[in-house]
């Protein structure tokens, strides 16, 4: 089980989070110029890293705020966590084959 | 020449204390060059090449695995084989592989063990019950045979379900697919490699793949870690490492990654004669030939490709487990193991084109895979060797999130994601 720090209420255990996927997607600002396929990339294109990888949690049994994390899929190591809507800090960003 | 394995050759080599069996398949050094390269050797890849060989007489080809063959999700899951899903498409293109199955031991010349001995979908509630019905229904329609049981015959099929109505999830009723049963997921790719390996396809295993040779938009070859691989054509079957792969090749895909959890217990003598799915409370068990309890938990809901799960997702399977049949409560449990499923936004596979040309792409199975083997090789033959997809998986393209025709199959994929 992971154990996730959560910039607001500190390490918590996994199972009081939940999952948003890929972190820092922007929402289209003209949504009506975009073409079907632009939607799918947005709806649908995920980048699912093998290494190092931003990704939204939600303290869902605690403050109920979503955050990000910076975690390695392979190792779960989880290298820094900060606030939605900041920029990520700078981490070593490894990636495997 | 391959042996041909028979009663009679089964006594012949009795004689020689079993010490001079041919090599089920050769161990051969890769060529410079194959007019096809299947890249990810587990049961789809291996029955890939195979119908490429057999049906579609591309004999120079190869297999190509980073590891040992059936060491990712082919010998990770839970050998549960059925058809009855809901869509149209789906349905058939599962049915396919389900016929396939049916003979596959004859075709191969090698024991997969499928046995037909049912498998029951439970209904905990009446909007499961609903939703089984229109599935049957919709199954019925596509020739696929399905069936309601009321909880009495449920009882009378699994006679270990607990039936008293005072557990926290009571049996209403539930689905049953005769035909349905279980496979030995090692001899699937076993019989697959034999079955290729004697029609000429070369299998490459610990080789991993490090790039693609592009060349205006069109595949040249594969690089390996040993050497360069000239190819036409480039089938990639790599499950959970397919965005890896495609990555590599430089385009993108609609997939994410996610650790799946399965469990067996020791061994005990034969109590569960099917195999029983529970999609509410996610729990879904089978009894191997062993006598192992072989039970199925859920998805951990992140991204990972650590090949193992969080410990609460099992805790949650065995307490649904438990309270489903409470026999099993001093069971004990002796290994678990996860594996890297590739689960697309609609539960729905992708066995398309891609945007290189000469590169296809069979991935996006998620957590249920195993019992599409047969007849997701059968197809992605055809559509590497004509370039075209088959009749069966024609709606199963990576166009299909632009156009917006997906086939929701979160309902019948059994684990819920």
């Amino acid at each position: 089980m992971l154990l996730i720090p959560c910039p607001y209420c500190g390490e918590r255990a996994e199972i009081e989070f939940s999952y948003g996927g890929e972190a820092h997607i922007a929402r289209p600002t003209e949504p009506d110029k975009l073409s079907d396929a632009e939607w799918a990339k947005y709806v649908y294109w995920r980048a699912n890293t093998k290494g190092v990888f931003a990704e939204r949690w939600m303290h869902a049994q605690g403050c109920r705020r979503w955050f990000n994390v910076i975690r390695d899929t392979v190792s779960y190591q989880i290298l820094a966590s900060y606030e939605a809507g900041t920029q990520p800090p700078a981490v070593e960003r490894k990636t495997y084959v | 020449m391959t042996q041909r394995y028979s009663l009679f050759s089964l006594i012949r080599n009795a004689f020689s204390y079993h010490e001079n069996w041919q090599k089920a398949w050769r161990q051969p050094e890769p060529k410079a060059e194959y007019d096809a390269i299947i890249v990810g050797g587990g049961g789809h890849g291996l029955a890939t090449a195979y119908y490429l060989a057999k049906e579609h007489k591309m004999t120079n080809i190869a297999v190509i695995e980073r590891g040992w063959l059936g060491g990712g999700n082919t010998g990770r899951n839970t050998t549960i084989v059925r058809s009855n899903y809901l869509w149209d498409q789906s349905a058939l293109l599962y049915e396919h592989a389900l016929k396939l199955w049916e003979g596959l031991s004859q075709e191969l010349n090698y024991n997969v063990m499928f046995s037909q001995r049912g498998v029951m979908n439970l209904a905990h509630n009446q909007h499961d019950l609903r939703e089984l019905s229109r599935r049957i229904n919709a199954n019925r329609l596509n020739g696929i045979d399905s069936e309601l049981l009321t909880a009495q015959q449920v009882k009378d099929f699994c006679p270990a379900i607990d039936l008293r109505g005072n557990g926290r999830y009571p049996v209403l009723g539930a689905s049953l697919q005769r035909r349905g049963g279980t496979a030995r997921h090692d001899a699937v790719a076993w019989g697959y490699a034999r079955g290729a390996d004697a029609l000429g396809v070369d299998i490459i295993q610990n080789c991993p793949v490090e790039g693609f040779e592009i060349e205006g938009g069109r595949v040249t070859g594969v690089r390996t870690a040993r050497g360069l691989i000239k190819a036409k054509k480039v089938g990639l079957v790599a499950a959970g490492h397919s965005t890896v792969l495609a990555t590599l090749a430089g385009f993108q895909l609609p997939l994410i990654s996610l650790p799946l959890q399965a469990l067996v217990s020791e061994p005990v003598k034969p109590c569960v004669p099917c195999v029983v799915m529970s999609n509410a409370v996610h729990a879904y068990i089978s009894q191997s030939d062993k006598g192992e309890l072989v039970i199925g938990a859920g998805v951990d809901h992140y991204i990972g490709y650590g090949q193992r799960g969080s410990i609460h997702v099992q805790e949650e399977t065995l307490a649904a487990i438990c309270e489903l049949f409470p026999m099993f409560r001093r069971m004990r449990m002796l290994r678990n193991w996860g594996g890297i499923v590739d689960v697309c936004p609609d539960a729905s596979p992708i066995i398309s084109k891609t945007p290189v040309e000469g590169m296809f792409i069979n991935c996006g199975w998620g957590t249920g895979g195993f019992k599409a083997t047969p007849g997701s090789g059968n197809v992605f033959a055809h559509t590497i060797a004509t370039g075209e997809p088959h009749p069966l998986n024609a709606a199963f393209t990576l166009d299909r999130f632009v156009s917006g025709f997906l086939i929701d199959e979160h309902g019948a994929a059994a684990v819920a994601h």
